[in-house]
């Protein structure tokens, strides 16, 4: 008599299971979605104009984004330059010199600035640095990338500084090294990879922010000489392009998403794969 | 007696009396005050982008006050401010996000916690962290061109022909709007429920599974009667954590909400959130009220996105302990 | 590590070197109504005067002046004009010192649809666009619409209304024109760059106005001509104050300036919608560059005074391509003296 029920409870187990596959197979399609769609329109429109050309006067077809694609390649090397150090040191202070008061502190600040919606940061630098200097900059733009930089260098440097072992530490010391040889010549190396893959993540989420430079770099019809000028970017271009109402724009829309995801994918493969081999990589 | 402390003399105290200079001729103590001005950098910038927040947006609060939060007019000619359109449109986007994402995210992380191998889980966990990478211009792009159309075409006259007459599936087709924004969202917070509740549910004891399985449950009974609500905590902190990441989200909303200040009970109708409406009136508030009531706005979204990632942090945590502490 | 952070030194150095200066940049932004000619001026005039770069970026006319004002852009443009408030923060944000209005264009505000079957211009009368825009006229095949299109198959559907989620002085131009001839909009939402719509969705700048008319069916918006023109999508014909219904073209809008032009104010801020005039296209408008009168590097403003002396001579015989009307002669002779006002 029991059987009937045994039967339907199996049925529903098996069939509730085979959702929750359907559900995860569904989500990683979507990806798969993303990237095809993107190389579909995309890929056909990215040649070597789209590369080397700037932009042509509105309702003109061709030109390319070749000021955004560097603009977007300065202003993420100065943002690095900026945030990584800080979230290093930071970390290595956080790891292996401070007490337990302090580094709360520090670690909150950390997390606090984690959570900030791009937006905010983007207003936050537009008041620091475009309003005292008086003009949009790529240096504007760098501060607030290079800010939410911080949060996730500032961690991984310290998890991966604590984890490594007791006895490289106690062995360099029994040579005779001094705390800080120590760090550099044995610590830092030993937790090189962990630390690079973290950076390596930050940059490819900072890489397609598009929010906070909106009010920082705003944007330029061409190359932007030196640093503190207002600066075309990749993402800027992408948002501009997509709400307009020209088919050439769009197009070019779509190859400059393409070559932005295809970036940020290829960064997020790296690390991750130079990060596979042991240690997990901890999510911001 | 005399001859032994002179000839101690030159040793001295090894710590405490040095002078600072002294110490400073150390390496280690110079390494020490580098990453100690590095780590209180990082305090500092903190402290001043909540002041700035706090100091520019004193205007709306004394002419307004809690008024801020309960008025829905956004009259630049007038110079009236009020919250309320874009906290609603905030709150309603995330909520439509929210009801798409938390069944498949959780279903999906049931699967990939308790069915799929660990070499599936661990490829499949790959590729969802790649989507969470996926930049939010890239959802706009593509919620402008497909999610639009698609709803205009196909979701719009699914629900509006039988449902109609249910205010929230009332009026024309935009094809942007409320429930545009939240498919968007749907798609970019998946992957954070996703990867949290797959964690949190790996960390139950595996006693769990197996007591319920010896007293005769089937393999979703135990899931869902026993792994689930112990892991309970910790997928409501993943709900926090992506309601936090959609509450925040500018770019790919803008693109598809529709940029109305106004409150709506469709959700096919246009409306704001409180990032898009920075993003979009920042640069040209003219006017200082006009300027620091969008601050205030930005404040209010901080704090929101503050308590959340707070709570979810509290939870997540709450349960990775409970799983190790009850033994496995 | 350290590898690393010589070379990104280096690289930097490289960059400040190789990219230095050797064109004076000189920023604006504003105004998405004139954008394509401006864009094509700045373009034409960069390849004569290979030494200056104007980087123009279409941010709306509200931005436009907030930016000129906060001195993060070099000039600012609007086709709405700046109030006497908004001089004066000018003026106390910069030490006593004013701005000046110097029109470009003429441009006309056209009220653009994407209706399903209806391909041609379509009559709009003053009191139908009102009544769009404030939410009462609700159907595409209401009355008001309907009584002056007779024979055109307008459908039951409900009216998209497209407007700017941005400061606009596209917005400026039609709600000034939407006040000038409806009191009840004069009193429940007023002329600006930013209003409190009665309803409708948001598009950023003439571009995304434009983006959403031509995805959305049954939309309307209100558009700078050109962007209808380039791209295909029809407009309609507005209903004048002599009682004819004229479509936004180079004649219409040159005959809507005609008055003002003979009684142009010394500091050019003149509003000419709902002009007199039997051709006079009613929802026309100059748009103007905002200069400030002082500037402290020189070499700034000698490049935008030969700018400007090249858009007032060579500059007006490329904008009817685009189909902006050029200045009345009267406005550019009074411009060129008030050149000399730069300092």
């Amino acid at each position: 008599m029991n059987s009937g029920r045994l039967r339907w409870r199996k049925f529903v187990s098996n069939f509730m299971l085979a959702m929750t596959g359907v559900c995860a197979f569904v989500s990683v399609l979507v990806l798969f979605f993303i990237l095809g769609y993107l190389v579909f329109n995309g890929g056909t429109s990215i040649n070597w104009d789209f590369f080397t050309k700037l932009p042509k006067p509105v309702g003109e077809a061709g030109g390319g984004m070749a000021n955004a694609i560097v603009g977007s390649g300065k202003i993420l090397l100065l943002a690095s330059l900026m945030g990584v150090p800080i979230g290093f040191l930071g970390g290595i202070y956080l790891a292996e010199f401070s007490g337990k008061g302090m580094a709360s502190v520090v670690r909150y600040a950390a997390d606090l600035l984690n959570g900030v919606p791009s937006i905010v940061i983007g207003i936050f630098a537009y008041s620091l640095v475009v309003l005292p200097f008086k003009h949009f900059s790529a240096y504007a733009g760098a501060f607030a990338l290079g800010m939410m930089m911080i949060p996730i260098t500032l961690r991984s440097t310290e998890e991966f500084l604590k984890s490594v072992p007791r006895m490289l530490r106690e062995g360099a010391m029994a040579l005779g090294a001094s705390k800080w040889k120590t760090i550099a010549s044995v610590i830092v190396p030993a937790a090189y990879r962990g630390i690079m893959t973290a950076i390596l993540l930050a940059l490819a989420r900072v890489a397609g922010e598009t929010a906070p430079l909106l009010f920082t770099a705003f944007g330029n019809r061409f190359e932007s000489h030196g640093w503190s000028q207002p600066t075309a970017t990749l993402p800027v271009m992408i948002y501009t392009y997509a709400v307009s109402p020209y088919d050439d724009w769009h197009r070019q829309a779509w190859a400059a998403g393409l070559v932005l995801l295809g970036l940020v994918l290829i960064i997020n493969i790296l690390a991750r794969t130079i990060l596979s081999r042991g240690i997990a990589v901890p999510r911001s | 007696m005399a001859t032994t402390t002179t000839a101690l003399k030159g040793a001295g105290p090894v710590t405490g009396s040095r002078s600072f200079f002294a110490k400073l001729r150390d390496g280690d103590e110079i390494a020490r005050l580098i990453t100690l001005i590095f780590a209180t950098t990082v305090v500092l910038i903190t402290a001043a982008l909540v002041w700035e927040l706090w100091a520019n947006s004193a205007l709306p609060r004394e002419k307004f006050g809690f008024h801020f939060f309960v008025t829905s007019v956004w009259d630049p000619i007038m110079d009236q401010y009020g919250a309320l359109p874009f906290i609603y449109g905030t709150m309603v986007t995330s909520a439509v996000a929210l009801f798409i994402a938390v069944p498949l995210g959780i279903g999906a992380a049931i699967f990939l916690a308790e069915l799929a191998p660990p070499r599936v889980s661990d490829t499949l966990q790959f590729f969802i962290d790649l989507l969470a990478a996926v930049p939010s211009v890239i959802y706009g792009l593509l919620g402008v061109f497909i999610v639009v159309p698609v709803m205009r075409t196909v979701i719009y006259p699914a629900l509006n022909k039988p449902f109609g007459y249910l205010p929230i599936f009332k009026g024309p087709s935009y094809g942007v709007g409320f429930m545009t924004a939240g498919i968007v969202l749907a798609i970019m917070v998946i992957p954070y429920i996703i990867s949290v509740s797959r964690e949190v549910l790996l960390s139950v004891p595996r006693d769990q599974r197996e007591a319920a399985l010896a007293l005769g449950s089937t393999r979703w009974e135990s899931t869902w009667k026993v792994v689930v609500p112990f892991a309970k905590t910790g997928i409501m902190g993943s709900i926090f954590l992506a309601l936090a990441r959609a509450l925040g989200e500018t770019m790919a909303v803008t693109m598809v909400i529709g940029n109305t200040p106004k409150i709506a009970a469709s959700l096919f109708a246009p409306g704001y959130s409180i990032a898009a409406v920075i993003a979009n009136e920042f640069t040209e508030a003219t006017g200082d009220l006009y300027l620091q009531s969008l601050i205030e706005l930005g404040l209010v979204l901080f704090l929101l996105t503050f308590i959340l990632n707070g709570l979810a942090r509290i939870l997540i945590v709450l349960t990775t302990q409970k799983g190790s502490e009850v033994g496995g | 590590m350290k590898r690393f952070a010589g070379l990104a030194i280096g690289v930097l150095v490289l960059c400040a070197i190789v990219l230095a200066d050797n064109a004076l940049l000189i920023n604006g932004a504003g105004a998405t109504f004139p954008y394509p000619i401006y864009s094509k001026w700045f373009d034409v005039y960069h390849t004569k005067n290979p030494n200056f770069q104007f980087n123009y970026q279409s941010v709306g006319s509200g931005a436009g002046i907030k930016q000129v004002t906060e001195g993060t852009v070099d000039f600012g443009a609007t086709d709405g004009p700046m109030n006497d408030e908004q001089l004066k923060a000018f003026q106390d944000k910069h030490s006593g010192v004013g701005i000046l209005h110097f029109p470009t264009v003429l441009g006309a505000d056209v009220p653009t649809y994407n209706i399903p079957g209806v391909s041609g211009a379509l009559n709009f009368t003053p009191e139908a666009l009102a009544g769009i825009f404030l939410g009462k006229v609700t159907m595409w095949n209401d009355p008001a619409i309907a009584g002056p299109n007779k024979g055109v198959n307008l459908p039951a559907a409900e009216i998209i209304v497209v407007h700017r989620s941005d400061g606009s002085g596209t917005t400026y131009i039609w709600t000034d024109y939407l006040s000038k001839i409806s009191d009840e909009w004069k009193t429940k939402v007023g002329k600006g760059t930013s209003v409190n719509w009665p309803k409708g969705i948001g598009g950023k700048g003439n571009e995304g106005v434009m983006g959403s008319v031509k995805t959305t069916p049954n939309a309307i918006g209100y558009v700078e001509l050109i962007y209808a023109v380039q791209n295909n999508i029809p407009y309609g014909s507005v209903k004048n104050s002599s009682g004819n219904f004229v479509k936004a073209d180079l004649a219409s809008v040159t005959a809507a300036a005609a008055g003002a032009a003979k009684a142009m104010p010394d500091d050019f801020r003149v509003s000419i919608t709902d002009a007199p005039g039997k051709t006079a296209y009613p929802i026309s408008s100059f748009t103007w560059l905002l200069i400030p009168q002082k500037f402290q590097d020189g070499g700034k403003r000698d490049a935008i005074k030969g700018f400007l002396n090249w858009m007032l001579s060579e500059g007006q015989n490329s904008v009817e391509a685009l189909s902006y009307a050029k200045l009345p002669k009267e406005v550019v002779e009074k411009e060129k003296k008030a050149i000399n006002n730069i300092q």
